[in-house]
Formats: C-alpha cells, structure tokens, sequence
C-alpha cells in the first residue's frame, strides 16, 4: 500500500503543474535562452554568450539607459513603499477599531479604484492633471493654491513622483484590505486583557498589534516590491514608450518594452530584450531572497 | 467626562480621515462620471459643476455606444475573468494541498518551480506564449488569454492557499484518515471549505489585474470578438482622444459596470477577506 | 521534446477550441485608428464595388502599440493579409526578416514614381516591398480670425514669425499652439520641418548621410537654436500638453497658431469653428528658398503568411488605381497620394499646402533614412532632446552635441 504510485498526487498537482509549465515556465525559459543569442539583419539568431549582458551593463548607450531605468525604479518603489504603506497601515487601523461607523462603507470605497483598469486611471489623471483644462489648477484656487499649480506631468523633476503617487491612489486598499484582515484576526482577548490593565489604544496598536501585524507588512512590503519592479502599464498609458519627459520616468518596464519590441523607428531586439528581463528577474529574484532568508525568518518569531 | 470628550475627538477624527481619503479615492471617478454627460462647452468652462439643463447632453455616450459593441466587449471581459479565477482557486488549491500535504521526493523542488512565477512577469515570455497559442490554433480565442492567466495567477494562488492549509490543524486530517476518508473526499470537503477566507484573498489578487489586464488581450486576441473592455476602451480612446465628449463617455462606460458589478459583490468580497478572523 | 508534445496534446484535447481559418477574407493591419470609418463606410465598399466576393476588414491598432503589436503578430504568425507599412527603415527591417513579400513588377506598383517608391526599397534599390499610399506635408496653420484681429499676414520669414507670435501674446492669445508631452511632435512636425530652410532640405539631409556634414554644423543647430526661442509664445503648462490638448486648443479658438502636419486638417475641419489657412515654415531671411518636410508616410505590403494571397493582390491593384488616389487624398483630407495620377485636390487648405511644392523644394523627414539604424536609436533621441529644447531644458549646442556623438558612435562616415 505504502510503495503504491500516489494518483492523488499527482492528480491534485498535474493540471496546474502543466498549464504553469506550458504558459508561464518554458515561455519564461526559452526568454532566458534567447538572452545569450543575437538577432542578425534576417532574423536569424546565433549564440554569443554573455555578450548581451556585457553591452547591457558596460556600453553606455545600453548601460545609462539601463541604470537611469534601474534608479527611477527604486524612487518608484520607495516613494509606494513609504507613502502607500503607512497609508494602507493608518487606514486600516482606524477602520479595525471598534464601533467605527459605517467602516464597511469607506472599505468598500476606498478598494474601489484598485478594480479599475491602469489605462482608464492613467488617462483620468492625465485629464485632471491636465494645465489646459485647469481641473486641479481651480481646486487649487479654492484654497488659494493656484500659483503652485504646475505640470507635474511634463516636467523632469515631478513626473515620476507624481506618477508614483498615482499608482498610491489606485493601489492603496490592497495592503489596506491584508493588514485590515490580520488586524481584526487578532484574537479579542489579548486586546481586552491589555485593556483591563489599563494600557491606551494607541499603547495597545504600537505594543501589541502591530508587532502581532509585523509578517503582512512584510507579505505587503514583498508584494510591493515585486509589483513595482514589474511596473509597466502606468507609464506607459501615460508617457508611453519612451517615458519622457528626458526618460525620467522610465521604469525597467518600460525600457524592457523598447527594447524587446522597439519603438517607432527603433527596431526591437528579442534577444537584447530577453537579455534585459533577464536581468530583472535576478532583481526580482535577488529581493526576494534577502526577504525570505532575512526578514521572513525573524518576522515569524513574532507571529502567533 | 473628560474620558468621553477624547473618546468623541478621537470619532471625528477617525472619520476626518477615513472620510477624507474616500473623497480623494472617489473624486477623480465622479469627475469622470459627471463631465460625461455634459456637452463639450459644459466640459471645458465648468468642469467641476454638475451638469444642468443647458450643459447636459449625452452625445458621447450615443457617439461611443454607435461606434463601439461596448456591451460584448464586457461580456468577454467577465467570462475571462469568471473562468480564470475558478480555475487559478481549484487548481491552485489543489496544488498547494498536494505540495504542503505529502512529502514525496522533489516536492520541495516543485514548490521552489512553482513560486518562481511570483517573481517573473509573465510578460516576459510573451513571444513564446503567443508561438505556443499560434501552434494551438487558439489566437483570437478567449481560452487563450484563459490559459495564460491561470499559468500567471496560479504560483501566488499556490502560495497564499498553502501558507493558510499548513494551519489546518493535523487532527482534523487525521482523524479523517483513520475513518477511512478518501483523500479526495478530505480535501474537497474539509479542507477546501475550511481555507475559504484564503480563496477570498487570492480573488482579489488575481482577478484586478486580469480584468485590468492590457497586454495579452492585444497580443493574443485584439479580433473585435474577442476584445475585452480594456483593450476596447484603449483602443476607442486611442481613436476618439480630441472627442472629450466620447472619451469621457467611454472611461465612464468601462468604470460604471465595475462599480455596480462591485455593489452586489463588495460584501462578499470583503467579507471573504475577512472571515476568517471574524469569529 | 516528448513531454512538450504530451503537455500540447493533453492541453489541445482538454481545451477542444479551434480558431477558425479565415480563407476568402482580408484582413488590413494599419496604425490608422483615425481612418476606420473612412475604410469601413468609403475605402472598403469602393474597393467591393469591383470585387463584391472579397470580405475586407481593416483592422488598426493605436499607433504607439501597432509597431510592436505586429512585430509580434508576425512573429507568431497571426498578422492580417495586408500590411500598412511605415517608411524606410522599420519596414525594410520587416522585409529583411522575411515578413513583407517582394512587390518587383507586381501589377499597379508601376503608377509609382521612382520617388514615392524609394521609401519601401532596399538600399540597392532592386527590391520593393511596399506599395505607396499616401505622403503627409509639415507647416503651420493660422486662425484667420486672430490674424486678421491682430492685423498680420502669414509670415514669411523668422523675423515676420517672431513679430506675429510677439503680437499675439501680447493681444491675450497663446501664440503657438504645441505641447511637448507626447514628444513626437517636436521632432516629426517642428524639428524636421522648420529645420529644413536652416540645412536646405535634401542637400543637409545628404551631406549628413555622405558625412560631409556634422550636426554640431551651424545650419542643424541654427533650428534648435530657433526652437529654443518658442517657449514664452507657448500655452501655459506646455510640458505636460499632449498632442490631444494641442489640436483642442486650436480648435477652441483661443491660440493664433498650430504646427501642424497635414493630416490634421481633417481635425480641424471637423472641429474647428472659424476660417484657418495655411503657411510653410518660415526661411531665415526674405528671398531665400523655402523647403517643405514632404514625407512619404504610409504604404501597404502583403504579408507572406497570407492565407489568401491572390485576394491581397486584387487589393493592391487597386490601391495602385486612379480611384483609389482620388479617394484617398480627397476623402482622407491630409494625406496626399504617391501616385502619377492625376488628382485635384478639393479641400481648399490641403490643396493649399500641396502648392507649396510648386514655391519651396521637398524634403523627407530628416532622420527617416538609414539614420535611424543605429544604437542610440536616433528617432527616440530626436524626441527627447528636441523635447528637452523646447522645454528650455536643454541648450541647442547641446542637443546639437548629443544627436552628433550618438550618430558617430555607429555610422562610418561619420567617425572621419
């Protein structure tokens, strides 16, 4: 009975073993094997090594463009992590306390624009942004703020950050929803407990909740950051391709985007490309590892 | 009393906040919605006041609904959707109770396989997925963009649901077993049921960006039958983008049966999330 | 390769969905969203009015996503029939991958003049691939009404430019209607266009390519060093002003003056409430010459994986008819057909801008041949830094210094 072939196992793991191989692995797989090939005039490919990541990272046409794309990722990253998360974290603990009316209501509205599609957000902040049709410029004025009205949107040094703070808007009930639901998992006993000895609600969320809440912030901090190094669409619905102005809002999204497909006139390269999505998912990768084998591992003493 | 003072500060302050953030999340969609169906000199000259007599008009919505089969677009958009996420929840959870519950040779190795999804944009691939879909004869079909997000969704489904199904407590399976309960018959109608909060959870996670999903519906299946509302009201915009009137109606057309879809479903939703901790 | 074909087979026999072939039916890949009701309510029942059993759709995709859409498409094998082809190089960079069908001696490719042609040749010349379309012309339009309030004529010289824009800002007006948000505009329809006076069309555009001339030159930076001028006469907040906002500005009657290309003209026909009219780009000092970015834009290829072929070449025989030009350059206003026909030209602003050929000499967009083969891709360099000028970001020595280090950095005769 023990040696018999497991069915079970391998009917409870075969359909979505093959579907994920055969849509997501070996597709992913063959990218990384185009990386060490180079596309020639006639579209045939040969094998050339490591030359690809060589030019990548030590050519300056590929190498600047690559760094100016790596550094506005982590900008994106830290301005979400550091203004969507304590958000998401202020949102959720008012929302988790007791007998906050009509806290329903505002969970549901606040996840609201998570649902809708990055191209209808892009285009609807665009509008607003907009100088010409002066939609923020006239909220400005009603509290006399019209004069720091600016294109965010256009200029070098705000674009990015406003476009970081876009994706804040929209994505903001994700990590608010997670930390809510680990919140109110937090059985009522200890929180009474500390009540009766007489410690504060806001002694009781520093001292107890929030350490007890400490691994899906972690689980939010790790979502975070693999979703802001995949950032792709919201550039691209709003600056496009060629992430201007002067590629500073360029993400490896959307350098990835250009180089594997090209742009106008640029011809897109498959290989170079495969060789750039390479190279993020060892970012990817590499962020990662150092949550699970750090951080992860200390969160879980606390957890409960 | 002085006790009950803090308590009411604290209240106003709580809904200052709370209140606060729901204005900003909802204001650029009600603008939307609100310029919608004013006419083009309402648009540009008051474009924060809601509409009256003189402004109101709905030529947009007429000029989008004529030009555009916006009710099928939708209709593709759900099935996609639907299908994909019950397939990434009962797939997924089956392969992670398969991986968490029976230690076999190379299990820990397929995990390792299975998670690496979570960390590459499927997206990557795209060139070989479509090779693939081409040699399928599956191009301009909804199974394909199907297939393609149930392979993206199912690595984070897998490690969510198996996170929630190692808290099964042991004694439960046990004493199943030693009843002479099929392994089916456990997973199906005691563990499933019991990581229902974990499958609410993953819903959500899967299922925003394959609604909201831009990319392979135009790579695999721009065809006009199989367009989904995304990629129609991209490319509608992209067509209409000086025609304010018709932009405005088609961002609105795009939100407004998400919303209402969001109505009936919301309290299932977030109490999916939820349930599990509410006891 | 075993387990491949196994996951294949399991998967084909789980899923049991075909695509259906679609044999006897067209299918045209175009980037021109704007055209779909003119294909669909004029173009495409001509063409069945002589071939009533051949289904033709034209099926566009958003210009900023059709490049890399079709690559892909392609690739994949999927692409429609027919093939709307940009000009010179990414075309000829499909046709090299084996993704365009040769065109040599294909029937109606013989109303072309060898001029029309070159934009979808190889560089020997000995092989086309596309059949011309259409060709788009760069200027200015005017708001006649501001002109004529303002009491000035169309300018003919930068000076005169300068006096006009001057005259309007100070009557309220935004003098010039153009955004840098989108980028493209401020090389395809400003650099290039009011450019080409500066380094007298062809002439500069050759001498670059022969390497007989750099474009740190004083007749390439003189245009940047122009465009640097336009910032104050632009509308505010002009950085995040996407080409969108532009033709709504103009059309609103508010700015004096719109760069345009001259496929806009169907816009502002449509939206635009007042008399407009036209004018080329200004020349440096009275009595020189004008020259005019007259650009071949759009062709037609067919794609080898046509499953329908012999269809695809009816079709191009007919693109290559006297009615086919007639129709496409009087029904799709702005775009001017490549043919030796005959056509008169009915709207009055686009025949306007078609005369301009008889006064000034005709250049293609600076940049369009073999220049852009390169890394840095020149074309999105051209973007960014003509972008970067007109934002006031950037000195026209610079940009001059930036274009002129990408282009020698690959290009031979340019290393000298």
């Amino acid at each position: 009975m023990k040696r018999a072939f497991p069915w079970h196992i391998a009917v409870f793991l075969a359909p979505a073993f093959l579907i994920y191989t055969a849509f997501s692995a070996l597709p992913l797989l063959d990218t990384l094997r185009l990386g060490f090939f180079t596309t020639h005039d006639s579209g045939h490919q040969t094998f050339v090594g490591l030359a690809n990541y060589i030019k990548l990272l030590t050519d300056p046409d590929w190498s600047a463009g690559f760094w100016n794309a790596m550094n506005n990722n982590i900008k994106f990253f830290l301005i979400v992590m550091f203004v969507q998360n304590p958000i998401a974290l202020l949102l959720a603990a008012l929302l988790s306390m007791h007998g906050v009316r009509g806290a329903k209501g505002y969970q549901t509205l606040i996840f609201l624009p998570t649902l809708l599609s990055v191209v209808i957000i892009g285009f609807i902040w665009q509008l607003i942004l907009s100088p010409l049709w002066g939609v923020s410029e006239k909220l400005m004025g009603f509290v006399g703020l019209a004069d720091y009205f600016q294109p965010w949107l256009g200029d070098e040094s705000s674009a990015l950050i406003t476009l970081s703070l876009i994706s804040v808007w929209q994505f903001v009930g994700v990590p608010m929803m997670l930390i809510y639901a680990s919140l109110i998992a937090i059985p009522d006993e200890i929180i009474e407990a500390a009540r009766i000895e007489g410690a504060s609600s806001w002694h009781i969320f520093w001292t107890i909740r929030l350490p007890l809440i400490l691994p899906t912030l972690g689980l939010v901090t790790i979502l975070t950051f693999v979703g802001n190094f995949n950032a792709f669409d919201l550039i691209y619905a709003v600056k496009g391709a060629i992430a201007g102005p002067n590629y500073s809002t360029d993400l490896l999204g959307t350098f990835f985007y250009r180089t594997f497909f090209g742009y106008q006139s640029q011809i897109g390269s498959p290989t170079m490309g495969a060789a750039v999505a390479t190279t993020m998912f060892l970012i990817i990768l590499s962020g990662v590892g150092v949550y699970f084998y750090f951080i992860q591992r200390k969160l879980q003493r606390f957890a409960f | 009393m002085k006790h009950k003072v803090t308590r009411a500060a604290g209240t106003g302050f709580t809904h200052l906040v709370l209140g606060g953030y729901t204005l900003l999340a909802l204001f650029p969609i009600l603008l939307v919605i609100i310029n919608s169906v004013k006419s083009k000199d309402g648009i540009f000259d008051s474009p924060l006041s809601l509409p009256t007599a003189e402004t109101w008009s709905l030529v947009g919505f007429e000029k989008v609904l004529a030009k555009s089969p916006f009710i099928h677009f939708f209709g593709n958009s759900l099935t996609v959707t639907l299908v994909s996420l019950v397939l990434i929840l009962v797939l997924g959870a089956m392969a992670a109770w398969a991986l968490s519950e029976y230690k076999f040779r190379g299990s820990k190795l397929l995990a390792i396989y299975m998670a690496f999804g979570i960390m590459v944009p499927i997206r990557l691939g795209t060139v070989s997925i479509l090779e693939l879909v081409v040699k399928l004869e599956l191009t301009n079909t909804l199974t394909a963009l199907i297939l393609v997000y149930v392979a993206q969704g199912l690595p984070l489904a897998i490690m969510i649901l198996g996170e929630f199904i190692q808290q099964v407590p042991k004694e439960l399976k046990e004493a199943a077993r030693c009843d002479g309960v099929g392994e089916f018959k456990i997973f199906f109608q005691i563990i499933l049921p019991l990581i229902r909060p974990a499958v609410a959870t993953v819903a959500v996670f899967t299922m925003v960006p394959i609604w909201n999903d831009l990319w392979f519906p135009l790579i695999l299946a721009p065809g006009e039958e199989t367009q989904t509302v995304t990629l129609g009201v991209q490319q509608f915009i992209g067509q209409y983008v000086t025609d304010w009137n018709a932009v405005l109606a088609s961002l609105s057309l795009a939100v407004l049966p998400v919303l209402v879809m969001y109505v009936f479903a919301s309290r299932q939703l977030i109490r999916g999330i939820t349930a599990g901790a509410v006891k | 390769m075993q387990g491949n074909r196994f996951i294949r087979t399991a998967l084909c026999a789980a899923l049991l969905a075909a695509g259906a072939a679609q044999a006897g039916n067209l299918t045209i890949e175009s980037w021109r969203t704007d055209d779909k009701a003119l294909w669909e309510d004029v173009l495409i029942p001509a063409f069945n009015k002589k071939y009533p059993d051949v289904k033709v759709k034209f099926a566009p995709t958003a210009p900023t996503e059709y490049d890399s859409s079709l690559q892909t498409r392609l690739t994949g094998g999927t692409a429609g029939d027919l093939i709307t082809c940009r000009p010179f190089d990414k075309s000829l960079d499909l046709f090299k991958k084996g993704y365009l069908e040769s065109l040599n001696g294909k029937p109606g490719m013989q109303n072309f003049p060898e001029s029309a042609k070159v934009a979808w040749q190889t560089d020997d010349g000995k092989s086309s691939f596309c059949m011309p379309m259409g060709a788009v012309m760069h200027g200015f339009l005017y708001n006649k009404k501001i002109f004529t309030e303002l009491g000035v004529q169309p300018p003919k010289t930068i000076d005169e430019f300068h006096k006009v824009l001057e005259a309007a800002k100070k009557a309220g007006k935004v003098p010039l209607a153009l955004g840098t948000a989108d980028q493209w505009e401020a090389n395809q329809i400003v650099f290039t266009s009011i450019g080409a006076p500066y380094w007298k069309g062809e002439e500069g555009r050759k001498a670059l390519i022969a390497g007989k001339a750099k474009f740190t030159d004083p007749q390439f930076v003189a245009a940047w060093d122009e465009m640097s001028k336009w910032g104050p006469y632009l509308a505010k907040g002009y950085s995040a002003q996407t080409y969108a906002d532009t033709q709504n500005l103009f059309a609103s009657g508010k700015a004096a003056v719109v760069a345009v290309g001259s496929w806009d003209i169907s816009y502002y026909n449509q939206n635009a409430k007042f008399e407009y009219g036209a004018f080329p780009p200004p020349v440096p000092k009275a009595g020189d010459k004008c020259y005019i970015s007259d650009h071949p834009d759009i062709g037609m290829g067919v794609n080898p994986k046509s499953k329908n072929k012999d269809d695809a070449y009816k079709f191009l025989t007919w693109l290559g008819s006297q009615e086919f030009a007639d129709l496409y350059t009087n029904k799709v206003t702005g775009f001017y057909s490549l043919s030796n026909h005959l056509i008169s030209v009915k709207d009055p602003v686009a025949k306007q801008m078609l005369d301009w050929r008889k006064s000034c000499a005709s250049t293609i967009r600076l940049n369009a041949q073999i220049m852009n083969r390169g890394e840095p891709n020149m074309e999105n360099e051209l973007w960014n830094v003509n972008s970067q000028v007109l934002n006031g970001k950037m000195t026209p020595k610079d940009a001059a210094t930036r274009i002129q280090t990408g282009f020698a950095k690959w290009y031979k005769p340019q290393q000298k």
